[in-house]
């Protein structure tokens, strides 16, 4: 019988066959952990009364989260997590690396490659169509200690795309679309996987994104085949060799097909409090309200291809005077980019404040809190009450361009009227 | 086998749908993470004030649909056992969390929730599947744990499970 992506490089790694619903101990190949989850999965390390990983240099320890530290506990949990790479040869990105699921992107997964990480977003490197699966820190200390862990084989939900996205819709638009479908639960314990003839026309970047989001259907993990673009990105990181073509079975067995037609797709807003509260850009459902905070970045779509989108329309205007913009690349690596590309000078004319690369402000520890009574629209991947350091503020989730046009207008608005 | 832990009795306190992760333990909380007694007192917060300064031990959070959705904090689970909660039921509920339910050793339950009501007194017994609420004489059936997770609860969680074989003990 046919085998889905996920049964497919599950097999694989395991030297035997692995059915939907079986569980097993899966080995891995990385783990990652970040400086709000990594303390807690070094201690569970400690637990096991371990002192050495199983493979060091596949341990990936981010300070990322709170970057630069904003308070001396969180300044200590960094220290604590910095003499533990010491210690036991994991590899640390620093301050200013920029964020996790980035960092793996750009550096270190591979296609078929097993990898579970102490952040629920490790989904996104299901783009290079490796097995990534965020855990909590228990699983992740087990895996570092021991290289595996225990795991259920999941069923799998095939995602068809279908024609070609419309000037001025992005990935971002497609994911949400989904989510707004499935629903927050609509996947749980399942996996995504992405095919059909609309994958040509999605570039490494959106398939960055759209993976990123898997999880917020409740997805295990959100896996796209590799192909002739993943190879190419690879080759442009320089680690070509790193390339290895993985492909469902024709026969494969799904647990349901979801066509979604990628010429229809309008831009989407997520409303506050759930990722799956999602309307087209301009339902009477998203309010014409003013927008105090626009932020542009994140793991989600803090890459060069969004800032461009995003500089396109901020090209020659200014924000709304009532609208901070929050610019965050993904990483340093982005940062340079945006420098060597001139989209800092667009970004800066247009009134924009730059943070360290990094998760800035999406989870509410620093860098772009709301205050009482907010409105941010950002292009992160969540909108929970409570996510950017306010309960009794509201969060709309959009792509970077509909972040731009919002910037402008000081008001939610349509990105394809600056087009 | 019926080891301890295996039946008890608790007060139910209900939530709604889609509590996340982020009202259990709020971001603006991060640097307590490393005092999880002091993040604590904090738990589920964004979700009913109320909770944390008056919950009591072997109390029972029941849950909507999704229970734990969104982020992978190990912290929110493990927050919800501090602060002396024996079991949390849910509708549904969102697969790390349930995961790390079971890795930090809190009994954890999808059933149907909708005919609880705040403060009833449930009895569970988990190896039979079974949820009495003892207020409302309502009888809620569910499907026991499958058994890696039963063995990994029953040792206490994941790190006792490991420390007490040695590594993983379970048939896959
Ligand atoms: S950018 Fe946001 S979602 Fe991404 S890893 Fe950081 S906190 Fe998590």
């Amino acid at each position: 019988m046919g085998q889905t992506l996920a049964e497919k490089i599950l097999s694989r790694h395991e030297g035997k066959g692995v059915k939907p619903g079986q569980f097993i101990l899966a080995h891995v190949d990385w783990t990652l952990m970040q400086d709000g989850t990594g303390p807690l999965t070094v201690r569970q390390f400690e637990a096991l009364g371990k002192d050495h990983l199983k493979d060091p240099a596949r341990c990936l320890v981010f300070l990322d989260h709170a970057a630069p530290s904003p308070r001396r506990e969180l300044s200590n949990d960094h220290h604590f997590l910095r003499e533990f790479c010491e210690k036991t040869g994991a590899i640390l990105n620093e301050v200013g690396d920029g964020v996790c699921h980035q960092l793996v992107a750009e550096r270190h997964i591979a296609p078929a490659q097993v990898l579970f990480g102490a952040d629920s977003h490790t989904c996104t490197a299901g783009a290079f169509g490796a097995y990534a699966t965020g855990m909590g820190s228990t699983d992740v200390a087990v895996a570092m200690a021991l290289g595996k862990t225990w795991l259920r084989v999941p069923e799998t939900i095939h995602i068809l795309l279908r024609g070609i996205l419309q000037e001025g819709i992005s990935g971002k638009d497609v994911i949400l679309t989904l989510i707004g479908k499935l629903g927050a639960d609509g996947a749980n314990y399942q996996a995504l996987e992405f095919g059909g003839s609309g994958l040509e026309g999605l570039d490494m970047e959106s398939r960055l994104t759209i993976a990123n989001m898997a999880v917020e259907s409740g997805a295990k993990c959100g896996l796209f085949p590799s192909d002739e673009i993943t190879r190419a990105y690879l080759e442009d990181q320089g680690r070509e060799e790193a390339y290895v073509p993985v492909t469902p079975d024709e026969d494969a067995v799904y647990a349901r097909e979801i066509a979604v037609d990628l010429d229809t797709i309008v831009p989407q807003v997520a409303c506050p409090h759930t990722v799956d509260n999602v309307f087209p850009v301009d339902a009477p459902e998203v309010p014409k309200g003013p927008v105090q905070q626009v932020v542009i970045g994140t793991c989600t779509n803090g890459r060069v291809s969004d800032f461009a989108a995003a500089a396109k329309i901020l090209q020659g205007r200014q924000r709304h005077p009532g609208t901070r913009l929050l610019i965050v690349p993904s990483s340093r690596r982005v940062l340079k980019a945006l420098m060597e590309k001139n989209l800092l000078e667009v970004f800066l004319a247009a009134g924009a404040t730059f943070v360290t690369p990094g998760c800035g402000p999406c989870v509410g520890v620093h860098a772009g809190a709301l205050g009482d009574g907010e409105r941010c629209l950002s292009t992160q991947n969540r909108n929970f009450k409570g996510r950017m350091g306010n309960p009794n503020a509201e969060i709309y989730l959009a792509s970077p361009l509909t972040a731009a046009a919002t910037a402008i207008e000081g008001k939610i608005a349509d990105p394809r009227k600056f087009l | 086998m019926r080891g301890r832990g295996v039946e008890f009795e608790g007060r139910a306190w209900l939530f709604g749908d889609g509590i996340s992760t982020d009202h259990i333990a709020p971001g603006r909380y991060f640097h307590l993470r490393s005092n999880l007694n002091e993040l604590a007192k904090h738990v589920l917060e964004d979700a009913r004030e109320d909770f944390a300064k008056n919950v009591q031990p072997g109390d029972i959070v029941v849950g909507g649909r999704n229970f734990g959705q969104g982020s992978s904090r190990e912290h929110a689970p493990t927050i919800i056992k501090l602060a002396g909660v024996s079991a949390v039921i849910a509708r549904s509920i969102a697969r790390i969390f349930f995961r790390n339910c079971i890795n930090v050793g809190l009994p954890v339950i999808i059933c149907d929730t909708s005919g609880i009501a705040e403060g009833d007194i449930l009895a569970i017994d988990l190896e039979k599947g079974l949820i009495e609420d003892k207020t409302r004489k309502l009888k809620i059936a569910f499907s026991p744990l499958p058994p890696v997770m039963t063995r990994i609860l029953r040792d206490g969680g994941l790190v006792p499970h490991i420390l007490k074989h040695g590594d993983f003990s379970i048939g896959t």
